[in-house]
């Protein structure tokens, strides 16, 4: 590649070197390999059957950062802490909000699991954020695709496919995402409704210009934030009514919900945490089951004390969001239930067959993460 | 029943994209062909005549033409998926084609294959404007769904400058931009779901009315794929609320590098602007001299940067975005004080094109993108290519996402003048590549920019794109030849070569 003296391509250097090495030899022996970050999002999806593991929170480090070009190119391992106070030095933000979930959580976790945090309905979700990205494919081949610009149409969007992987298609060695400024104004609203009404709330103001930036709903209370411009927040502020948090505390609440550090998110032995992800405007689902809401309704989080009889609790919740028009993941869980009823949404038959050519495509030899996927995928 | 399979393979199918397919269609695969389509598309969704042909052997570059076998313009997707399966089953390449507004020969024919139109899918399915989605055919113009969300106040965001005509079916196979697309975003950041159909004839939903989906993000993959993965027989798109005010501000430069510089300021203040757009003097000058817009003559460099929101976000912003401007060193700023204004300053813009033409026999129009803290270094690097090669160039950019539209002058009469604009273009994009950027930022590669994609990507990275064709269409019957070169066709060159100013649709505004 001709591009070598930017920053875009991450050059083969030792950690790749040895990373290339290891992935040849397992291709070479169809031997598993387990691809670890700092393993603050292990918990999700199906445990990896893996002969080996490759190490990545040790490859870090900031490649690149320019504020006035809206983009920050960053190493698989570098802790998305690291990178978000870099930016915030600068009046900037990864805007899609990635959640932690725990210490060290790094750049190439976020890009491969590809969840997004509150912010999400209003800026669009980590994928949208994706520039470029360099990856070690199955045959070990160091790859570069996209770069640090906003308009790049040359070539299929290889590193927006890497977004939500994990990790099947490759090892992402690096990866550039675009940022935002930090809003100038931002206030959090409460309400005191019940989930029938704050559905009725938000979705009454979906096709409004209101610059709420994130929205939730548990236990009879909305919270609404609103970000932006003073002159919209203060406007908005004034229409909508409702409580101002104080800004500390709205900020813990926010921060909360998106590392999941809320009670509600510490499950016991003997319950599940799914994640719903619906059309916005679907009605209120499942009411026998605590709910946080989120995303003007389009994500929920359902929090299930399993009973005898698990399968029939997870065809219940699997076919509530098929019907609204979504799916549903058993977000949190033991392997034994993970394994029992399936951690992912099951793809019809024509679009599993294609993931599955797909991923063959980039590891013939099925050695990334083998199993994260449960029965979606037939490796 | 004899074997139809009659097209010859040339390639090292063992190793994907090493060398292109040679389709050869024989006279009696044709004959057999459209006995087995005619047995469900009617006689008015076929043409095979030469002069029903003729109009579908380009698209909006001219340059490139060729007379395909045959065209068909199914009514429905039983009939799309009746299309693809005789082709796929007699090895014949298909092209699909919207509107024909692309710029870089993606929709070209296949001598020895069919164009799959997809005009006749028309119709608006669904639009829930509570929900602020619009499912709609291919063949809907992206303007169409504008003016049906209208009434609800609820638009369409991306506006490619040819929205009056090219479909959104295209603009999914291109990912297309505009000039709004720093902040509203691409195609791929404002399509909720697709439809498609692959060459076997399989029908896939992508996506859906949820924020994500189970697997692989295969709607990032499709979108942008220009045709060569699947094709498309049903779009959702997301509508958003349509800003009370927009408000454009006319800033002039004394000097070009001040003008980027101008650019990076606004980006640093925290602001992105609604649109963020940049003309050379000579520029300027050109559309001034035809439109009479009252443009500034003695700048070197003009900026157009638009605030948009409620009344008060507008305002705000504006008076933040002149500041910044003024300390930048605008020598001249101008603020829109109505609608009419602001059509004003844009139109200038818009008729870039059209404008050139005036100036030149023909042009050559490049799509780089480019780092924006680069643009000063891309405008003194292409001034002195103008000397090295003897000729004119002006320049449009997209300055907020640094997508340059630099423009070559030349006269395709003059013997050698051809090759000196190719090569000052080869040049441009080179640099692009080498300055951390891309050949193509919103064109696309279609058969145009083949070439530079040798630039820009190694054989390794060139291998796996034609790897992933190979998951979805391992014959490699979806428009043959285009958007990833074979490792033989890295030699070869592009172009667009546009002659006397005239496009195939001359009335369109561009870029």
């Amino acid at each position: 590649m001709n591009t070598t003296a930017t920053p875009v391509a991450e050059p083969l250097n030792d950690t790749l070197r040895d990373w290339q090495k290891q992935i040849r030899e397992c291709a070479a022996h169809a031997s598993p390999l387990r691809i670890a970050g700092a393993g603050s999002k292990h918990f999700y999806g199906h445990a990896v059957q893996a002969d080996a593991v490759l190490e990545t929170a040790k490859h870090q480090g900031v490649i690149d950062y320019e504020p006035t070009e809206l983009v920050v190119t960053a190493r698989c391992g570098t802790p998305l802490a690291e990178v978000e106070a870099l930016v915030a030095k600068n009046g900037q933000m990864l805007a899609f909000e990635a959640p932690h979930f725990g210490g060290g959580a790094t750049v190439g976790g976020a890009v491969a699991t590809g969840l997004s945090g509150p912010r999400r309905m209003a800026v669009g979700a980590l994928r949208d954020f994706v520039l470029g990205a360099s990856l070690l494919d199955g045959r070990g081949d160091l790859l570069h695709f996209g770069g640090q610009v906003m308009k790049n149409v040359a070539g299929y969007d290889v590193s927006r496919l890497m977004v939500g992987a994990l990790g099947t298609l490759g090892v992402v060695t690096q990866a550039s995402l675009k940022v935002l400024p930090v809003s100038r104004t931002e206030l959090t609203l409460r309400f005191n409704l019940n989930a029938p009404d704050a559905l009725k709330w938000l979705h009454a103001r979906l096709n409004l210009p209101l610059p709420i930036s994130a929205s939730a709903w548990h236990a009879d209370a909305l919270m609404v934030r609103l970000s932006g411009a003073e002159a919209a927040v203060s406007a908005a502020r004034k229409s909508l009514g409702g409580d101002e948090m104080p800004e500390a505390v709205a900020q813990a609440h926010w921060n909360a919900l998106r590392h999941q550090q809320h009670n509600f998110f510490a499950i016991a032995a003997n319950e599940q945490l799914w994640r719903l992800s619906l059309p916005t405007t679907t009605h209120n689902l499942l009411p026998e089951f605590a709910q946080w809401i989120e995303w003007n309704g389009a994500q929920r989080w359902l929090r299930v004390t399993a009973d005898q009889d698990v399968a029939a609790t997870a065809k219940l919740i699997r076919q509530a969001a098929h019907q609204a028009g979504g799916h549903a993941t058993l977000f949190r869980a033991s392997a034994d239930w993970q394994n029992q009823v399936g951690v992912f949404h099951p793809l019809a038959p024509a679009m599993a067959t294609l993931q599955n050519k797909l991923r063959h495509q980039f590891d013939p030899a099925g050695i990334f993460n083998r199993g994260c996927f449960g029965s979606l995928h037939s490796v | 029943m004899v074997s139809l399979i009659e097209n010859e393979v040339q390639a090292d199918m063992t190793s994907p994209g090493v060398s292109d397919k040679v389709f050869v269609t024989t006279a009696a695969v044709r004959e057999q062909l459209m006995m087995a389509l005619s047995a469900m598309l009617p006689a008015d969704a076929m043409l095979s005549r030469p002069e029903e042909l003729r109009p579908y052997e380009c698209d909006a570059l001219s340059a490139y033409r060729v007379l395909p076998m045959l065209v068909v313009l199914p009514y429905t997707e039983a009939q799309v998926i009746h299309v693809l399966k005789c082709c796929h089953r007699m090895g014949v390449p298909v092209v699909a084609r919207g509107a024909g507004t692309g710029l870089a020969a993606g929709a070209l024919p296949h001598d020895q294959g069919v164009v799959l139109s997809l005009a006749r899918f028309n119709k608006i399915l669904a639009l829930d404007p509570q929900a602020c989605t619009a499912t709609v055919q291919p063949g809907v113009r992206n303007l169409a769904i504008s003016e049906a969300a209208a009434p609800y106040g609820l638009y369409y965001a991306p506006d490619p400058s040819s929205q009056i005509a090219c479909t959104i079916g295209g603009n999914v196979a291109e990912n297309s931009g505009g000039v709004h697309c720093l902040k509203y975003g691409l195609t791929v950041h404002n399509v909720l779901r697709i439809r498609v159909v692959t060459i076997e004839g399989e029908v896939v939903e992508i996506g859906g009315g949820a924020p994500d989906h189970a697997g692989y993000d295969m709607l990032a993959l499709l979108i942008g794929s220009e045709g060569m993965l699947a094709v498309t027989t049903e779009v959702t798109v997301k509508l958003v609320p349509k800003p009370q005010l927009a408000v454009c501000i006319m800033a002039s430069f004394n000097d070009v590098v001040k003008a980027g510089n101008a650019v990076a300021d606004v980006i640093a203040a925290g602001i992105i602007p609604a649109g963020l757009e940049m003309m050379d003097g000579p520029t300027v000058a050109a559309v001034e001299d035809y439109l009479h817009a009252g443009y500034d003559l003695k700048a070197a460099a003009i900026l157009l940067c638009e605030s948009d929101g409620t009344p008060d976000e507008v305002a705000e912003e504006v008076a933040r975005m002149r500041a910044v401007l003024e300390h930048s060193g605008a020598t001249d700023i101008r603020v829109s004080r109505d609608e009419a204004e602001r059509l004003k300053f844009w139109a200038g813009r818009k008729a870039a094109f059209p404008a050139a033409g005036r100036l030149s026999p023909d042009y050559y129009c490049m799509d780089g993108t480019i780092p924006r803290k680069r643009l000063g270094e891309m405008l003194q690097a292409i001034s002195g290519m103008e000397e090295k090669y003897n000729l004119k160039c002006i320049n449009v950019f997209h300055a907020g996402d640094g997508n340059l539209h630099p423009l070559i002058m030349f006269d395709a009469n003059i013997p050698g003048e051809l090759e000196r604009t190719e090569a000052f273009g080869n040049e441009i994009l080179t640099l692009s590549v080498a300055l951390g950027g891309t050949i193509t930022g919103e064109h696309g590669v279609g058969l145009e920019k083949i070439n530079a994609m040798c630039v820009q990507f190694a054989n390794d990275e060139r291998t796996l794109f034609h790897r992933i064709k190979q998951a979805f269409d391992a014959e490699g019957l979806l428009n043959p030849g285009k958007a990833v070169p074979t490792l033989h066709r890295c030699a070869e060159f592009g172009r667009m070569h546009v002659h006397h100013g005239q496009l195939p649709h001359p009335d369109l505004p561009r870029f």
